[in-house]
């Protein structure tokens, strides 16, 4: 933590707390996430995981503790400061409009890019029109990172698609607006092997391209973790356990104790 | 649905010219057994051309084509009113049939967009109606202003009511609309000056002058004065449906049906709820205040019976009925619902039996209604 100097960090949580009842889901977790860092945050099932990622965006409200991001204060602020801010995230269980073509769900994750104003969607259509065109072309760029296939289909409904399909519109709807910092919770969740290790990829080819996008990513599939993060945060009981390269946390007793099971 | 060539316009155009030919001769049938054959005809030819995939066609020709559609539907109306030109009956129950669509698109713009279900609908139609009652009593105003005093005062009744319960999730604004809904006719019952139970006398509107309660007279032609009043709700159809259109294929429509699918990650993106739904919720009010209005001056007439509960729910099952979200979806079913009852004198009193029927049936068998809304184009025939 303290060679972290406070200068090079993105996000930063120190003594973040959330209870439910009596159950304490974060009990005073400090983290702190350098730019361009690629961050494996892991542990058994209702360690506080998925908790940091609701609390960090809005979702719920801490009951102590702070957390900073890009330089300001956003504890306890909404979803909208938070994402405006330029943290978008993906969510363990499917959020998309199924309804909804790809290309809205995608560009429901744009909003902060896209004029809102009344008279410009309502009365000036060929401005609309040409904001319209170049939003399409975008997300028909990024789909076709992750699926080329896809990208010919953005004004189909995601309701037919596959699970690895709306994952990656998912992520797309993440990427669209370029944040800052992505959260990703258990993207490998309802998908084989092989479609973890594809989208991982796809993950990857985009940070190559996006060079100042950070990412948070929460797992249980441990070859991903060991094969795209930087440095993993072990939690468990909502406490911080375990920090630093996935070889050595891994190889950490209290880890394995914890979350690997003792052999 | 990939790179395809754009669909022939024409099996849209037809598919209307038979609808409209069908719907006059529903309109001039008089006997009551060639209305009943008329019905069952016109339900088995569509179930029939649905079998042989005739309708298929018709939808995609009809999505490459909506604007030229639309415009086609106009000259429609325009041939139903001049066939009746001279008929005050039918004439009104088309007008009826028209403003009870802005009426029904103004609530879509709320329920189908943004979820919020108005059980008030009625009572925000009456407001309208009892605006231009006591303003063109008491005032000289001109016409065209009150209408649109009358939409924003319907929303303004529904934003002081409904601003506090729409910042919250879930259905308490829906719970509001139908208290509301019962307080606004027994308020009109107990207030005098509002003529009490007995309602109030509408006068005629005037357009420069032009009184739109006189017949017309164009060479040895005479028309019914009703065909005014066709003119303006045509024109204020028009407008009413192409707002929505444009609303829906916008980033704000998209706004609204990510807020009314998933509230969370919606604001996870940055959507403002409360605004949007208030935005929904006040345009969809403004609509059916301005068709009350117009509907206030059709009549002549304003009364608390013709502003219930029941009839607000009369307003939601058109809604249901057409297929939620779909504006085209909701002028066939006004249609079916205003028309179809008012033909068949016969089952007069049982009318609520059959809409309960119908829209039972219809969440039994086609959830998504009569026309089911398609996904968003936000340019009919634009092709990546």
């Amino acid at each position: 933590m303290s060679a972290m100097s406070t200068m090079s960090t993105l996000l930063e949580a120190r003594g973040l707390s959330k209870h439910f009842g009596g159950v304490l889901a974060l009990d005073g977790l400090d983290l702190a996430v350098a730019p361009n860092e690629i961050i494996g945050l892991i542990g058994p099932n209702g360690s506080g995981k998925t908790t940091f990622f609701n609390v960090i965006t809005g979702i719920y409200s801490a009951d102590a503790g702070r957390v900073t991001f890009d330089g300001a204060d956003v504890t306890n602020a909404s979803g909208r400061a938070v994402y405006q801010a330029g943290m978008s995230r993906t969510f363990q269980r499917s959020r998309l409009s199924l309804p909804l073509s790809i290309f809205d769900n995608i560009m429901i994750g744009n909003h902060k890019r896209l004029n809102q104003g009344l008279w410009f969607n309502l009365v000036r259509r060929s401005d609309f029109r040409r904001e319209f065109e170049h939003s399409y072309a975008a997300a028909r760029a990024l789909v076709e990172v992750f699926e080329p296939a896809l990208a010919d289909r953005l004004s189909e409904p995601v309701a037919g698609l596959p699970m690895i399909d709306r994952r990656r519109i998912e992520i797309c709807r993440a990427l669209i607006s370029a944040p800052k910092l992505l959260l990703l919770d258990e993207p490998s969740a309802g998908m084989t092997h092989d479609e973890t290790a594809e989208l991982m990829n796809d993950i990857l080819l985009v940070r190559t391209r996006n060079k100042d996008l950070t990412i948070i990513i929460v797992e249980h599939e441990m070859g991903v973790i060991e094969r795209i993060t930087d440095r993993c945060v072990v939690l468990n009981f909502g406490r911080k356990i375990a920090e630093g390269p996935y070889r050595a946390v891994a190889a950490d007793a209290q880890v394995q104790e914890a979350y690997l099971g003792v052999a | 649905m990939a790179k395809t060539a754009r669909a022939s316009v024409w099996p849209a155009v037809i598919a209307l010219a038979i609808a409209t030919v069908y719907l006059i001769a529903l309109l001039a049938a008089e006997k009551q057994a060639l209305i009943i054959a008329l019905l069952v005809t016109g339900i088995a030819s569509v179930v029939a051309a649905g079998w042989l995939g005739l309708l298929d066609s018709v939808t995609g020709s009809f999505a490459d084509h909506e604007d030229a559609f639309g415009g086609c539907a106009i000259i429609a109306a325009l041939a139903v009113a001049a066939f009746f030109h001279d008929n005050h009956f039918v004439l009104l129950l088309v007008i009826t049939v028209m403003l009870y669509s802005v009426a029904t698109l103004g609530l879509n713009v709320q329920f189908g967009y943004a979820g919020v279900l108005n059980f008030a609908g009625a009572s925000f139609f009456g407001i309208g109606a009892y605006t231009s009652a006591v303003l063109n009593a008491h005032t000289t105003l001109p016409h065209v202003l009150v209408l649109l005093i009358g939409g924003c005062l319907a929303a303004l009744a529904g934003s002081l009511l409904l601003l506090p319960v729409l910042r919250t999730r879930g259905h308490y604004a829906a719970v509001v609309t139908i208290a509301f809904a019962l307080l606004f006719k027994t308020f009109l019952e107990v207030n005098d000056v509002l003529g009490g139970p007995q309602g109030l006398q509408v006068k005629g509107m005037t357009i420069l002058g032009w009184s739109f309660n006189d017949n017309i007279q164009i060479g040895g032609v005479s028309l019914s004065f009703y065909m005014n009043y066709f003119v303006v709700s045509l024109l204020l159809l028009v407008g009413a449906f192409v707002l929505v259109r444009r609303l829906e294929r916008s980033w704000i429509g998209l706004n609204l049906d990510a807020l009314r699918l998933d509230e969370t990650a919606a604001s996870c993106f940055g959507l403002d709820i409360a605004r949007w739904k208030i935005t929904a919720f006040l345009i969809g009010n403004f609509l059916i205040g301005v068709a009350g209005a117009l509907f206030g001056m059709v009549g002549g007439f304003v009364a608390p019976n013709n502003y219930t509960f029941a009839d607000s729910l009369i307003l939601v099952s058109i809604l249901l009925l057409g297929g939620i979200g779909n504006p085209w979806g909701l002028v066939v079913a006004t249609i079916i619902v205003v028309v179809v009852p008012e033909k068949l004198q016969t089952i007069q009193e049982y009318r609520f039996l059959l809409y309960s029927l119908l829209v039972i049936a219809v969440l039994l068998f086609r959830p998504e209604g009569l026309l089911p809304r398609p996904v968003r184009r936000y340019f009919p025939g634009w092709r990546p």
